[in-house]
């Protein structure tokens, strides 16, 4: 061979061995992957794929949502902007087909088709063992399902092979809403079981890494604070086939790189950006951006009123009056939430939660109360925040120090790294500080038991303690119960009324989920989680 | 030799007991309390008290330590609570990222560096000597994060030359088989030539990022020492004898200014590994830095212990190598253990 014949015939096959490395020729089989799968990033990830599991994280939840069922489910309702929204009192079957509510008990009759992912049929006695299992495992879930009064294993009853009978321990009007969380997800028992241990009765190692449920998709592949990957289950009878087939949800930490796989079109779905991002990406029109208020949800600022100078109502209330609360709408939240401020002097209170309150930015009114409480030439605290969510409240604790300077108020700012925040909390010692507090069951009395009520749970944050306050909100629980609606109105709006003039904590606005998807994708769905639901998202 | 290297071993092993005590204690001191953590946003006090006793943390700190230097004897690097998986395993499976993505960066680096500093060297305040000064300078000022987002923005938004910036493969190829955990080397092993297209493509903008952040050292530090080498005697004397300027330079002069620079390199290669904590987090990258980020960020105490302890061990195994290659470069090095 010459030189020259040499030469060519390397380069000629340089040039074959390139070409099926262009993008062009292999992007067939690579186009159908595409159509059929979702690409959703987000910043983190699962640490479990099993709501029951030690401190399973919020995107746990999502996984568990998706592959697990539950007795029954929301219907969904039309939200605001026409998008599909659950309905919070209409409840249908899931694994259930009917189901009956009695006066102290709701009996449940199952799918007599419908089979986990490994082909075993569902039946009550997975439903009891994962019922025992969400009251007895301790931590989160068994305080989830003890807000709905459901606490004892003996609550649940098999009655034969597919139905089951759950009692009720008391009247609540809670218990059968709280059936329909996350938390009560029917785990296959037999196969956890098998994979139990003496040290682990319900077989919560074996369920963190894989999913042993029935429902519309399950993980194939997760590897933590990568990927989670996820397949249609082609057997669901729940409902109708999900159109997605495979679900890819892959962990993108840099926020500013999440928008850019957006705006090139290689991601479908994200959230968790920066607001401003999100109203960027609205006003371009690209992108199809949801945005929809958190149902029950809060951003405040709390006092602790248990120590000067905020046991004084009067300072509360200069407070209350020295807020920048436009300011922070238009600077921090870019309009992308409900002001919870600043309503007519003349509106009657409603029978609702959340609703505004009357206080607006005034800074003479704030004044003369602060020399009224005796500190006419101010005081000094301290501000605190959760790092964890530093993109809305750093800014917002910055306004809030300008603006309380007007007044005398000189304040740090305090900030808490994440993992310490809880902890900050609960010893309830932070003089001021600003937080979010967000209910799955979208009760007012459900909230103000959290956040208001004298037995002091982690969510009343402000230490807040009311006689009348207590009996309103009991009053309310018992009213729901027994459904005496005059009752519950007006108790109702006697706690909302008093939690505005005695104000322990402020309310700022009502924060939106966004979620910013292709154009392609249809079918987005709210639910009281905020997170995604696969099953009823369409592509193309 | 070998003794020579067993005898270096041993005397890591004191430095290594420093290090498992200083960071068992470090962990526990810091703020935040991993039991409040994961118990959740809504769990009372008995929830917390409940998770803790579940972690072992209401055990006195004597016991948690001897109970957690013996998992280390059984090769138990403990499990990690935010990821909720061996921590071991986790390491083992993202060394290997980290590595080859800083390993490339580097080869990268020096691959342009060492040329750059010689040339500046041989023809001191030529354009040359300032297009070293300059992109050094650039380079070093500009923080790793920012480079790479800068490059993000320009090669994958606006050009879009660059895949997208999520991680080692492009999302629909499935990783090769893991044979040493290097992608370019696994994906030709399984002679998935579309695979290692991919994840060479992936690899292109962090390991430039990374590059560019660490050519000042190498360059400037190789321009210096061949300056301090071209002017010795030694030198002076092979140009007096007529040898060609190329073997002068090469053979002479280039292979006595290595010491110093094999030893920014090694510096290089350590503080690359904690620049790389960025740039993972930057280009989605799963590598080992991101991870003890995360963990640190929610008092993760498992795997920050083993990241502190991976790190060490390959430190002490990096000075032997850089040690081994004074005395190959060198035979005037003696090294006693």
């Amino acid at each position: 061979m010459k030189r020259r014949d040499f030469l060519k015939s390397v380069s000629g096959l340089a040039a074959g061995a390139a070409l099926p490395a262009m993008p062009t020729v292999i992007s067939t089989a690579y186009a159908d992957a595409r159509s059929e799968t979702l690409l959703i990033v987000s910043e983190g990830g699962p640490n479990n794929l099993d709501i029951h599991g030690v401190g399973t994280n919020v995107p746990g939840y999502e996984v568990s949502w998706n592959c697990y069922d539950r007795l029954i489910s929301h219907e969904m309702k039309s939200g605001p902007g026409g998008v599909p929204y659950y309905d919070r009192d209409k409840f249908k079957g899931e694994l259930a087909e009917e189901f009956k509510i009695d006066d102290m008990s709701v009996t449940f009759k199952l799918r007599k088709n419908a089979k986990f992912h490994d082909g075993t049929p569902v039946t009550a006695k997975d439903v009891k063992w994962s019922l025992d299992r969400a009251v007895s495992v301790g931590g989160f879930p068994t305080f989830q399902m003890s807000a709905g009064s459901l606490t004892k294993p003996e609550q649940f009853v098999v009655i034969d092979d597919h139905t089951v009978r759950v009692d009720f321990l008391k009247k609540d009007r809670l218990t059968i809403p709280d059936l329909a969380v996350i938390v009560p997800c029917i785990v296959n028992s037999e196969l956890v079981k098998k994979n139990a241990s003496e040290k682990d009765p319900w077989g919560l190692e074996f369920t963190k890494q894989q999913t042993a449920g029935s429902g519309a998709y399950k993980v194939t592949k997760w590897t933590a604070g990568t990927e989670v990957i996820m397949e249609r289950n082609d057997d669901w009878v729940c409902g109708p086939l999900p159109k997605i087939k495979r679900v890819i949800w892959r962990m993108v930490p840099q926020a500013g790189n999440r928008r850019a796989l957006l705006e090139r079109g290689d991601a479908d779905i994200s959230y968790e950006l920066p607001n401003k991002d999100f109203q960027e990406m609205k006003a371009n029109g690209k992108l199809n951006v949801v945005s929809l208020p958190f149902s029950n949800g809060i951003q405040y600022i709390g006092m602790n009123v248990t120590k000067p100078p905020f046991d004084n109502p009067k300072v509360r209330q200069a407070v209350a009056y020295a807020l920048p609360y436009q300011k922070i709408m238009d600077a921090v939240m870019f309009g992308l939430a409900n002001p919870m401020f600043g309503a007519p002097k003349d509106k009657p209170t409603e029978v609702a939660w959340p609703q505004p309150h009357k206080y607006n930015t005034d800074m003479d009114k704030a004044k003369a109360l602060l020399a009224e409480a005796g500190y006419a030439n101010g005081f000094e605290t301290t501000i605190s925040f959760d790092l964890n969510f530093a993109g809305v409240n750093e800014p917002l604790c910055v306004l809030v120090q300008e603006s309380l300077a007007q007044i005398g108020v000189k304040t740090t700012i305090n900030k808490v790294p994440g993992a310490n925040w809880r902890t900050e909390l609960n010893k309830k010692e932070m003089p001021l500080f600003t937080n979010v507090f967000s209910g799955w069951l979208d009760y007012p009395e459900y909230f103000f038991y959290w956040c208001y009520h004298g037995n002091n749970s982690v969510f009343n944050t402000m230490s807040y303690k009311s006689a009348e306050m207590d009996k309103l909100i009991d009053g309310a629980r018992t009213a729901a119960a027994s459904g005496d609606k005059a009752a519950y109105d007006a108790d109702v709006k006697g706690f909302v009324d008093l939690a505005f003039t005695d104000i322990p904590r402020i309310p700022l606005y009502q924060p939106f989920v966004n979620v910013a998807m292709q154009k392609n994708i249809s079918g987005y769905q709210y639910w009281f989680h905020r997170r995604l639901d696969y099953r009823a998202l369409v592509k193309g | 030799m070998l003794t020579m290297i067993g005898k270096r071993l041993m005397f890591a092993i004191p430095s290594l007991i420093g290090v498992v005590i200083v960071t068992f204690l470090l962990t526990r001191a810091l703020p935040g309390d991993p039991a409040a953590y994961f118990a959740g946003p809504a769990a009372t006090k008995e929830a917390v008290e409940q998770i803790r006793k579940k972690l072992g943390l209401d055990k006195p700190l004597i016991e948690q330590f001897f109970r957690y230097t013996n998992d280390l004897a059984h090769g138990d690097f403990g499990n990690s609570l935010t990821t909720g998986q061996p921590v071991a395993a986790e390491i083992r499976n993202r060394l290997p990222a980290s590595a080859e993505l800083t390993l490339l960066g580097l080869i990268v680096s020096i691959v342009i560096a060492i040329p750059l500093g010689v040339l500046a060297a041989t023809r001191p305040g030529s354009w040359v000597d300032h297009l070293c000064r300059v992109t050094t300078t650039a380079g070093v000022s500009l923080p790793v994060f920012f480079t790479g987002l800068v490059l993000v923005y320009v090669f994958y938004f606006r050009l879009g030359w660059s895949p997208a910036p999520l991680g080692r493969l492009d999302v629909f190829y499935s990783a090769p088989p893991t044979v040493t955990g290097f992608y370019l080397i696994d994906t030709l092993i399984a002679r998935d030539l579309e695979a290692f297209r991919s994840a060479l493509s992936q690899l292109i903008l962090p390991a430039t990022t990374l590059a560019i952040f660490s050519l000042a050292p190498i360059a400037r530090m190789t321009r210096a020492s061949m300056l301090a080498v071209l002017s010795s005697e030694f030198v002076r004397t092979a140009r007096a004898s007529g040898l060609s300027p190329a073997t002068v330079i090469v053979t002479y002069a280039f292979r006595n200014a290595m010491l110093p620079v094999i030893t920014t390199l090694s510096m290089v290669f350590s503080f690359l590994l904690g620049a790389n904590v960025l740039v993972e987090k930057v280009f989605a990258w799963p590598g080992i830095g991101s991870y003890a980020v995360e963990a640190l960020i929610s008092s993760d105490f498992a795997p920050v212990q083993g990241f502190v302890l991976t790190m060490a061990v390959m430190y002490v195994l990096l000075n032997l190598v850089i040690d081994i290659l004074y005395g190959v470069i060198d035979p005037r090095v003696r090294l006693e253990g």
